[in-house]
């Protein structure tokens, strides 16, 4: 079972608290964009095998959203953040580089 | 090739005579060739049967079917074994129903003995809203041709004496009932098929990873494998959970997240339900398996993952809300768990389509309901890939998410399926 901090009330709890939200970091495909942007926003998906970004939400606690870096393959949960950025934090990307040697953001 | 002798009642009594010394191999361990006309990346369920196909039904017999691990070890030898048709979606119900009809001759056809047993598949309506849907799907069903019937209460207690109707929480209102459906052995479906390959001339080749794919001007060349290159004309990707990681390696993206979905095993006991019943309300289905073990099957992870673990929690969900249905479930003991890495699409529905690469073709997206599909999936990937067109896939493309044509199970069922 996954253990997750929340990063608004600093909560850390077993995953039945929270509720998974699926990949993080999407953009939305904005006005004037064509098929291809809206059809890979909408559905396609990196879907890793290894670092994976995702959302999750506090349902059980103060119920915020955010986000989380975890290892698809051991399950490691690399960090948690806030949901109000556009790409993880510089030290997390550290601490995931150092954990595994060779990964590089997408 | 060697001769192949059939297996058969006289081929048991004659080895019986000879303490077994006479049973072949079921497939050939042949070296990997610089050169084939269509390689098969899985050597599943899936893989195999649109190897079978692309030999039997298009004479294309230089082929090899590349299995990173050992056949049959991914989800076709991880599932609960459930076969039925009662699809909501006419795509669906073709496809689906094919496959069950396969089934039933699918012994014969591969002279191996897959032990498919129509035992009837209930589905059961725990909800009003249940009632409806099922009502709906029957409804469906008698216009696709396939044979189901909603039934009340009384008659799921007949069928299953042991299922408890008056739960409190999820009383039983009814179930859709597929006469046909049913179970089969799920190891000999994919040592059937890789026996009636073999025989081929085809390639099973184990323990073969593939580590990158060779393209040039928009064609598959080849691949590398830790087994060394090897060249195709075509090439099939059937590999289930891990479409994804092919797909990167071919450079584009799929429509898919890989989850865990999770069985589990009871300790033998007296038969007692020869029915599978399948409760989407609460997320479990269960049969018997012929050594009398329940099969349970439980309730996917919300998360991706590659895991083949599954989690503690859907165990829990999945045996609380059986054991009100069944009540004399909750002295057994459960003796074995393990969870496969599914495919799941945004529409719950497979994917067999062509892909940016022209020669190159993908059958995923089978999510957690493939076992089933096995012998229809690999009859359209095989057209697909002999003939570029098959009349049973031709609703599964990935185009389909790009112009919102979706073939849309998850809506259907109202749960993964």
């Amino acid at each position: 079972m996954l253990l997750l901090t929340c990063p608004y009330c600093g909560v850390t709890a077993e995953e039945t608290e929270f509720a998974p939200g699926g990949a993080a970091h999407l953009t939305r495909a904005g006005p004037g964009e064509g098929d291809d942007a809206l059809e890979a926003y909408l559905f396609h998906r990196a879907n890793p095998k290894g670092v994976h970004f995702e959302r999750w939400r506090h349902a059980y606690g103060c119920g915020k959203w955010f986000l989380a870096a975890r290892d698809t393959v051991t399950m490691e949960v690399f960090g948690t953040y806030p949901a109000q950025v556009s790409a993880p934090p510089p030290e997390l990307i550290d601490t995931i580089r150092t954990k595994r040697p060779g990964w590089e953001p997408a | 090739m060697k001769f192949r002798r059939r297996n058969s009642a006289f081929a048991i009594a004659r080895e019986a005579f000879r303490h077994h010394e006479g049973w072949q191999r079921t497939w050939e361990d042949r070296p990997l060739k610089p050169k084939y006309d269509a390689i098969i990346v899985g050597a599943g369920g899936h893989g195999l049967a649109t190897a079978y196909y692309l030999g039997r039904n298009h004479g294309l017999r230089n082929v090899a079917i590349l299995e990173k691990g050992w056949l049959g070890g991914g989800n076709t030898g991880r599932n609960t074994t459930i076969i039925r048709s009662n699809y909501l979606q006419d795509p669906s119900a073709a496809i689906y129903e094919k496959a069950r009809s396969l089934y039933e001759t699918m012994s014969q056809d591969l002279n191996y003995n897959v032990m498919f047993s129509p035992r009837g598949v209930i589905m059961l309506a725990q909800t009003h809203h249940e009632v409806r849907g099922y009502r709906r799907t029957a409804h469906a069903n008698a216009l696709q041709g396939v044979t189901t019937e909603w039934i009340g209460p009384e008659r799921v207690k007949e069928l299953c004496p042991i299922i408890n109707i008056e739960g409190p929480r999820y009383p039983v209102l009814g179930g859709l009932w597929q006469a046909r459906g049913g179970t089969a052995r799920h190891d000999a479906v994919a040592w059937g098929y890789a026996r009636a390959c073999s025989d081929m001339g085809m390639d099973v080749i184990q323990q073969c990873e593939v580590t990158g794919i060779r393209s040039s001007n928009g064609q598959v060349m080849g691949l590398e494998t830790s087994k060394g290159p090897v060249d195709c004309d075509r090439l099939g990707l059937v590999v289930a959970g891990h479409s994804g990681v092919l797909a990167e390696m071919a450079g584009f993206r799929l429509p898919i997240e890989s989850v865990a979905l999770q069985a589990l095993v009871s300790e033998p006991i007296k038969p007692c339900m020869d029915v599978v019943i399948m409760a989407n309300t609460v997320h479990g289905y269960m049969s018997q398996s012929d050594k009398g073990e329940m099969v349970i099957g439980g309730g996917a992870d919300g998360y991706n993952n590659y895991t083949q673990r599954g989690s503690f929690q859907h165990i829990e969900e999945t045996v609380r809300a059986l054991i009100e249905t069944f009540p004399m479930l909750s002295r057994l003991k459960m003796l074995r768990q393990w969870g496969g890495i599914v495919d799941m699409t945004g529409d719950r529905s497979p994917i067999i389509s062509r892909t940016p690469l022209g020669n190159c073709y993908i059958n995923c997206g089978w999510g957690t309901g493939g076992f089933k599909a096995i012998p229809g999936s690999g009859w359209a990937m095989a057209e697909l890939m002999a003939k570029g067109g098959s009349p049973l896939a031709d609703a599964f493309g990935l185009d389909r998410f790009r112009e919102g044509r979706f073939v849309d199970e998850s809506v259907a069922a109202g749960v993964a399926h």
